[in-house]
């Protein structure tokens, strides 16, 4: 019930932060009939009209996770957004093995099986993209391969 | 006759050694894919999207390749739901109401044989079907105009949205943020709209990004969230053994499974999940009371699975003569057709006949090569089961993000990618279904396009939308379509199906 009333409230806000940005979008002279701020206003409705509907007939509090859990997503989150930042100037080898590691230790909490498993597979995963797909990835950092 | 020309020409195509290597290599792949839990048609095959472009391989090529994941998803799907009780992919749900019991009696090896074949009937069959139905179909759609195609998308959208979800609400919403999503970037004019003056977001917002991230960095959170609790661990099955009598006994089974399945997946939205789910409940109450349905009935595992099979080939016939997708997984098709710069349609039929018959007849060989890898083979997949969810989750992850990254080379499409997955989570456990949501960004700016031209050509009058009669037929339709599973979710019940960790995979 809340987690319905306080989702479909996001989406009626969304819907209205939509619907005042397609009415700043810039339009040309020669523009046809409809122009370009027509069909993403018709979206902001509907989806308006969605939010509302949710809002008055929610459906029953989803089965939400505790607060473990919650917390070992964030990480996991964290080690995502880390892994995308790092990848490109850190090279493939060091980054993946560390991030596949963390996923398979949040999944299964034994730290030597992880460690193990993300060296593994970082190793097998390089081998395979770069010698197999033929993908232009950098095993270390740039700077340090010359 | 004309057809069967085509037909050979097709075979011309893709009778090559190479890209029969590819289809046997995409059907291993699937159904391998297929039997993972947690890994689906939808997210197997977009992770693979990526891949198969950075291999370079050529456009029939690809499709090939991932033609044969995707029925090889859809072979695969069944090898969990009978040894595990955990359907490997959504369309596999039907198959644990009976295959597991079998598997419980020591009649596993069975059971997989059966729906093995049950899988092949259905599939072979059905592209028969796609192969008399979509000339048909595609001769229809030469006379849709803008107004007709407008109407066909709304169609595509409430009936997908009717089937996959118990909300209406939330469905509308879910095609709606897929259709806000798609008008990031520059509109046709040139002009750029909601894109906060961010020059990643210019060229809009790639819909493989938002695939890979919906469907396969979800599921990541699901798994943290469950532990990965549902892993197979100690399956062992017997010798196998063809089991005759049951085969013959289910044969009729299979052809009425084939045939619902079929027309669940031609219908827009309804996909392979219905298309399963029809051809069992048919069956259970054609049967009656001297069937064992719910206790090891080979029937019972010989109908899902060949409705789901059939329906998995029924679904490329409006895929490929109208460009609207019937399911998550041909939504996932069409993007790889527009990744490689083909849209379907009508006119794919009379200017690239090559492609449209070379992938059919590339899907008569996949089956066949999925036959020869089920029945006989099966065992392989059955080991390959036994990969943990702490090595199997990684490796979707590493996998996505190379995939993603060798797409553009750049940081920002990764960061979007896990917005996505987060996005895919949390509307997930609102009951939001996430096919909508990539159907809207696939499909959003020719729908757009579709309604300017119409007001275009009727100089901004509206009435121009429901001018020729097919126009008002599919309004009719997508209204009905759209209302029509709020009145029938009181009258038809769900049987009980398994609880646990369901896949995120809608087909």
């Amino acid at each position: 019930m809340a987690s319905d009333r306080i989702f479909g409230l996001v989406v009626v806000i969304g819907a209205l932060a939509y619907f005042a940005g397609a009415l700043s979008i810039q339009t040309s002279f020669l523009s046809d009939p409809l122009g370009p701020r027509a069909f993403p206003i018709g979206i902001a409705v509907a989806s308006l009209l969605c939010g509302l509907t949710i809002l008055a007939r929610p459906d029953a509090e989803p089965d939400w996770p505790g607060r473990p859990a919650w917390l070992s997503m964030g990480v996991a989150l964290a080690v995502l957004v880390a892994y995308a930042y790092s990848v490109v100037p850190f090279g493939f080898l060091v980054p993946t093995a560390i991030a596949s590691a963390a996923i398979g230790y949040l999944i299964e909490p034994k730290a030597a099986q992880s460690a193990v498993m993300g060296v593994t597979l970082s190793v097998i995963l390089f081998v395979l993209f770069k010698y197999g797909l033929g993908l232009g990835l950098f095993a270390f950092p740039r700077s340090l391969m010359g | 006759m004309e057809t069967l020309s085509n037909l050979a020409m097709g075979f011309g195509v893709a009778l090559t050694p190479f890209t029969l290597f590819l289809a046997f290599c995409g059907c291993f792949l699937g159904t391998i894919i297929g039997a993972l839990p947690g890994l689906g048609p939808s997210n197997g095959v977009a992770i693979l999207i990526p891949l198969a472009f950075a291999l370079g391989l050529d456009a029939t090529q690809a499709l090939v390749l991932l033609t044969s994941v995707y029925y090889g998803t859809m072979y695969g799907g069944r090898i969990s739901s009978i040894l595990l009780n955990i359907p490997g992919d959504e369309p596999a749900m039907m198959t644990t109401l009976d295959g597991f019991p079998m598997a419980k009696q020591g009649r596993a090896g069975d059971a997989l044989v059966i729906s093995g074949v049950a899988s092949f009937v259905g599939s072979f069959l059905s592209t028969v079907g796609l192969v008399v139905v979509a000339p048909i179909l595609a001769s229809i759609a030469y006379l849709f105009g803008p107004a007709e195609y407008f109407a066909l998308y709304l169609l595509a959208f409430a009936t997908l949205g009717g089937m996959t979800s118990s909300n209406q609400a939330k469905s509308a919403f879910a095609a709606c943020l897929g259709l806000g999503l798609a008008m990031v970037g520059l509109d046709n004019a040139g002009l750029p709209r909601f894109t906060g003056g961010n020059l990643h977001l210019m060229d809009g917002i790639d819909f493989l990004v938002a695939i890979v991230g919906l469907f396969a960095i979800a599921e990541i959170f699901i798994f943290i969230e469950s532990h990965g609790k549902n892993s197979a661990i100690g399956v062992t099955i017997g010798k196998l053994t063809i089991p005759w009598a049951d085969l013959k006994a289910s044969s009729g089974t299979m052809l009425r499974g084939t045939g619902l399945g079929f027309i669940a997946g031609v219908l827009p939205g309804a996909g392979a999940s219905l298309g399963s789910f029809m051809a069992y409940m048919a069956e259970k109450s054609w049967v009656g009371s001297k069937g064992r349905f719910g206790k090891g009935d080979p029937r019972g595992v010989a109908a899902p699975e060949a409705g789901n099979n059939a329906a998995a080939g029924g679904a490329m016939v409006p895929m490929l003569t109208l460009g609207v997708p019937g399911s998550g997984t041909t939504a996932v098709m069409l993007a790889l057709l527009m990744t490689l710069n083909i849209t379907p349609g009508p006119l794919l039929f009379k200017e690239q006949p090559e492609i449209v018959w070379g992938l059919i007849a590339s899907l008569f060989i996949a089956n066949i090569v999925l036959l020869i890898m089920n029945v006989p083979l099966v065992k392989i997949f059955v080991k390959v089961l036994m990969v943990p969810p702490w090595v199997l989750m990684p490796m979707v992850t590493m996998v996505s993000f190379v995939g993603i990254f060798s797409l553009s080379g750049s940081y920002f499409d990764m960061l979007l990618m896990i917005a996505f997955g987060a996005l895919g989570y949390i509307l997930r456990k609102l009951d939001v279904p996430t096919v909508p949501v990539i159907l809207g960004i696939l499909l959003g700016n020719a729908m757009e396009d579709s309604l300017r031209r119409a007001m275009v050509i009727s100089d901004g009058d509206w009435t121009y939308l429901f001018s020729t009669p097919i126009a008002v037929g599919l309004w009719l339709f997508a209204a009905g379509g759209f209302l029509a599973p709020m009145f029938l979710r009181k009258i038809v019940k769900r049987p009980p199906i398994p609880s646990g960790d369901l896949p995120l995979d809608a087909d």
